[in-house]
């Protein structure tokens, strides 16, 4: 190894990113390119009785109105509309297809012009009229109605009796909002249309190839008549796990008219997709009197669509984090009439670890004991639900690091007794937990003789540094300076990758890379080999390694052939070896990554205002690939975590089954003066057991946790407990 | 009866990044769609098209604005920056080269709007410290989270400057 892997490198499609040269999926030109603009269902549940678009059609520019009645064939069967990501239970939505209609904003008309501002100006030229059926979008007042989802985990002794007799008990619901992901890039797709039939859709994805089988599915096409490409993904956080209504529409509109076409979404029509669910969670914790726990319940009732069940694992951390002989963990959905949610940033975790934390904080001041020595007492060295111990857990050193860089040792633990002129300022800390997961991917390699190396997978970049670690595990797997890497990613035709998400696709790709560069090295041993009197003679494949552009032995530099002296011995221009990456199933150990996470409030006591002036997250997570990626991915993930505390929530109007804020004006996200110090410490995690490389993912633990110290702390600061988020000025003034 | 008729267009002249541009547009055109799709200059990005989010900040005049707010109509003959004409000869401009530096965005969506309202910051003379350039950049959001890092790379480009 050279020596890329685990240091601060710069991202390698940086310069793409702040010269406007990097293309999303919305950006691409083509010959006589058509606009889409989306008409979108104002009632949250009934059937189109009436859809007029004659003045659409009138207007000068425009070329045709897609609608239920008007457009290509669409696949019958749920089969086909299934995608990876798809809830296993239900019947996906199915843009255009019938007069239903499931919830408020759903697409039920695409305008297609010459330009975007005629397509724009004639959609509101289409008239629609409905028949209105009684619909539901409260989760509180249809909490009644919920049904229970079956969950992998089991109870284990008697949580209802231990919860009866324990010496100290807390019991709460905890309430989070809605939230949706807004990434600044607007959904987008534009299907180039090439003439003959085929179809190049470049798509805000974060997978080609799950957005490619379902298109070929729906529109009945074969595999090699579509190619999906999303080389820049502007941010997508889950959001792009699921084929988008866009996708379906610019490929049905394509079709219907033999042309290329582009549809963008609306910011507001954003709002009509998957979202995190509102998720009333109930935890009650029963503790003996010297702080260790006897009784852990933990029951989660989210919101979920009529046509599909979409639940994650919200309830099943306490199984891993806290010590307690008896557990019961309890999931229930509430069908309501919105659209399905979908995974957003530590999906179950960000929710059910923000009350669960919440709920360890109450019990501590319960106790009289100081939260961090809480979870000490309780710290589990296995996971509970399969008694396994973990690949690795250095938790007990996140406590460590963490609390000394914050100076926790000076809290004074009394609520409201700790001042910054006329601010309350409160200390705060949570516990963070993901799954360390990782997935079959493939990549190919092609050598050229000249020492540079083309590494192409199917895998996306949603901002996450994909590129960049790929390219640095290349470059020292092959000997390589990583200017020398190229990595092409997000192409449908290029090696098979799943969707990125849960944290999975740093250690996954990384893999990956290392399979199809061994077998590069395997083949240059034995050109170098054959080389007359080379200098490797005697040696076996396995004593020589891939450095400074040569291959050599093992520890002696002076027995070396230059990579293009052996390709030339070889009389081979290139060397292309392609190698799928499974990683073989163990279910011996747990594997998971942590955090403690330590946060500084700033309370104008007249005001309400809340700042959060100083986070500190100390991260366990194996081997970090990039430190200066790795160390973003975290901040940005706290910056998430601040917009959950105080200021995220979709409002709806449950009169009308309608978002009021769906823009990101009213929809509130940190902003650059919301933020202030964050300090990210990635504790040292050796783990030769996960992985080769040792790698966990870093792409949800930075948020787990995060609401919940920042709650923790405003309750510090305040002597107010705000059991529903977000934790606006108005419950800490009310 | 609803109107479906377009009025006519207009034609204007943009000078972008140095280059005189000619174009015809639609009354509600705005500057963000004129270089867009227009002129082919994606690198400026649509975020929100209401002013809230920041991405499509360009250099009107030497001023930064929100160009989804901004018809193309009231431009005619102002001299646009876009983030593809911030690099000179190949040679980054010192934000752009801060912004790598820094890892000062991760999607890069936001990155133009980002960085040309900076250049506009930096024009403006009014941050003098981090907590003015936080106030000052808070038009331009970033959900990727990179803020202290984006703060970070504007003071190493005014610290040089």
């Amino acid at each position: 190894m050279n020596g890329y892997v685990g240091t601060p490198t710069s991202r390698v499609d940086g310069r793409a990113k702040v010269t406007g040269a990097a293309k999303y999926a919305g950006e691409f030109a083509a010959d006589g390119l058509l606009h889409g603009f989306i008409v979108d269902a104002t009632v949250p549940r009934g059937r189109i009785t009436r859809l007029d678009t004659s003045d659409a059609l009138k207007v000068k520019g425009v070329v045709d109105v897609l609608t239920h009645t008007h457009r290509v064939a669409l696949a019958d069967k749920d089969e086909a509309w299934k995608d990876e990501v798809a809830p296993e239970k239900g019947s996906p939505f199915r843009p255009l297809y019938d007069d239903r209609v499931k919830f408020n904003g759903q697409p039920i008309a695409l305008v297609i012009a010459e330009d975007w501002e005629t397509a724009k100006f004639a959609a509101t030229r289409v008239r629609v009229e409905y028949e209105q059926e009684a619909f539901a979008t409260d989760l509180e007042t249809e909490r009644g109605t919920s049904a229970k989802v079956d969950q992998p985990h089991k109870p284990r002794g008697d949580a209802a009796a231990a919860l009866a007799g324990a010496a100290v008990r807390h019991e709460a619901d905890y309430v989070l909002p809605t939230e949706h992901h807004n990434p600044m890039e607007l959904y987008a797709t534009t299907a180039v249309w090439d003439g003959s039939g085929s179809l190049t859709v470049y798509d805000k994805t974060q997978g080609v190839q799950n957005v490619h089988k379902y298109l070929c599915g729906v529109f009945d096409m074969k595999p090699e008549d579509i190619r999906v490409v999303s080389p820049y993904v502007g941010g997508a956080f889950g959001s792009g796990l699921r084929p988008q209504h866009q996708v379906v529409l610019a490929t049905l509109a394509a079709l219907a008219l033999k042309r290329s076409v582009r549809v963008v979404l609306t910011r507001q029509q954003m709002y009509g997709l998957g979202y995190r669910p509102m998720t009333i969670e109930r935890v009650a914790l029963g503790a003996k009197s010297d702080g260790t726990l006897d009784a852990v319940t933990h029951e989660a009732i989210a919101v979920t669509s009529r046509y599909e069940d979409f639940s994650r694992n919200d309830t099943g951390w306490a199984e891993q984090l806290y010590k307690s002989p008896n557990s019961r963990l309890s999931h229930k959905l509430v069908h309501l009439d919105v659209a399905t949610p979908c995974d957003m940033r530590a999906p179950g975790a960000a929710t059910g670890v923000c009350a669960l934390e919440c709920a360890m904080d109450e019990l501590a001041v319960a106790l009289k004991l100081d939260p961090i020595e809480l979870r000490l007492k309780c710290y589990s060295d296995r996971d509970q639900s399969e008694d396994l111990p973990f690949s690795s857990k250095q938790l007990r050193e996140c406590y460590a690091r963490g609390a000394e860089a914050f100076g926790w040792a000076r809290r004074n633990p009394a609520p409201r007794a700790m001042r910054d002129g006329k601010d309350l300022v409160g200390w705060g800390m949570a516990t963070g937990v993901w799954e360390a997961l990782q997935m079959p991917v493939a990549v190919r390699i092609v050598l050229t003789a000249n020492g540079h190396a083309e590494v192409s997978c199917a895998a996306s970049d949603i901002g996450t540094g994909t590129y960049t670690i790929m390219a640095q595990v290349a470059a020292d797997a092959l000997g390589l300076p990583i200017g020398n890497i190229d990595v092409k990613l997000a192409d449908s035709t290029l090696p098979q990758a799943p969707v990125e998400g849960g944290s999975w696709m740093a250690a996954s790709s990384a893999h990956a890379v290392l399979g199809a560069a061994e077998d590069i090295r395997q083949e240059l041993a034995r050109l170098a080999k054959a080389i007359p009197d080379s200098p490797l003679g005697g040696l076996n494949a396995s004593e020589m390694v891939l450095v400074d552009g040569t291959i050599s032995k093992a520890g002696d530099k002076s027995r070396a052939v230059a990579i293009a002296d052996a390709m030339r011995h070889g009389k081979l221009e290139r060397i292309e070896k392609q190698k799928l990456n499974q990683f073989a199933e163990d279910k011996s150990h747990a594997r998971n990554t942590h955090s403690a996470v330590f946060a500084e409030v700033k309370v104008d006591e007249e005001l309400g205002v809340i700042r959060v002036t100083r986070v500190v997250s100390a991260v366990a997570a194996g081997r970090i690939l990039n430190t200066k990626t790795g160390r973003s991915q975290i901040m940005g993930s706290v910056v998430w975590g601040i917009g959950m505390a105080l200021h995220e929530e979709t409002v709806m109007d449950h009169r009308f089954g309608r978002i009021m804020n769906a823009n990101i004006g009213e929809y509130h996200i940190p902003v650059n003066a919301d933020i202030h110090d964050i300090d990210v410490i990635f504790v040292d995690e050796p783990d030769d057991r996960i992985n080769k490389l040792g790698v966990k993912g870093l792409g949800e633990i930075g948020i787990v946790g995060v609401p919940a110290a920042i709650a923790n702390a405003v309750y510090h600061a305040t002597g107010k407990r705000v059991r529903h988020f977000p934790i606006t000025l108005d419950k800490l003034l009310g | 009866m609803a109107d479906t008729t377009i009025p006519e267009r207009i034609p204007i002249n943009l000078v972008v990044n140095g280059e005189r541009r000619a174009l015809e547009v639609v009354p509600w055109t705005t500057l963000l769609d004129a270089l867009r799709d227009r002129l082919e200059l994606t690198g400026t990005k649509k975020g929100c098209d209401h002013g809230q989010c920041g991405a499509c900040t360009v250099l009107v005049d030497g001023r930064r604005v929100n160009s989804c707010l901004t018809l193309a109509v009231m431009k005619d003959g102002a001299e646009i920056t876009t983030i593809e004409g911030l690099a000179r000869d190949g040679t980054l401009h010192p934000l752009q080269q801060a912004f790598i530096d820094h890892d000062a965005f991760q999607c890069g969506y936001c990155t133009p709007g980002q960085i040309c309202s900076a250049a506009g910051l930096l024009a403006e003379g009014r941050a003098r410290d981090a907590d003015e350039i936080r106030e000052l950049m808070s038009g331009n959001l970033c959900r990727c989270g990179a803020y202290p890092n984006i703060v970070a790379a504007i003071e190493q480009a005014m610290s040089r400057s």
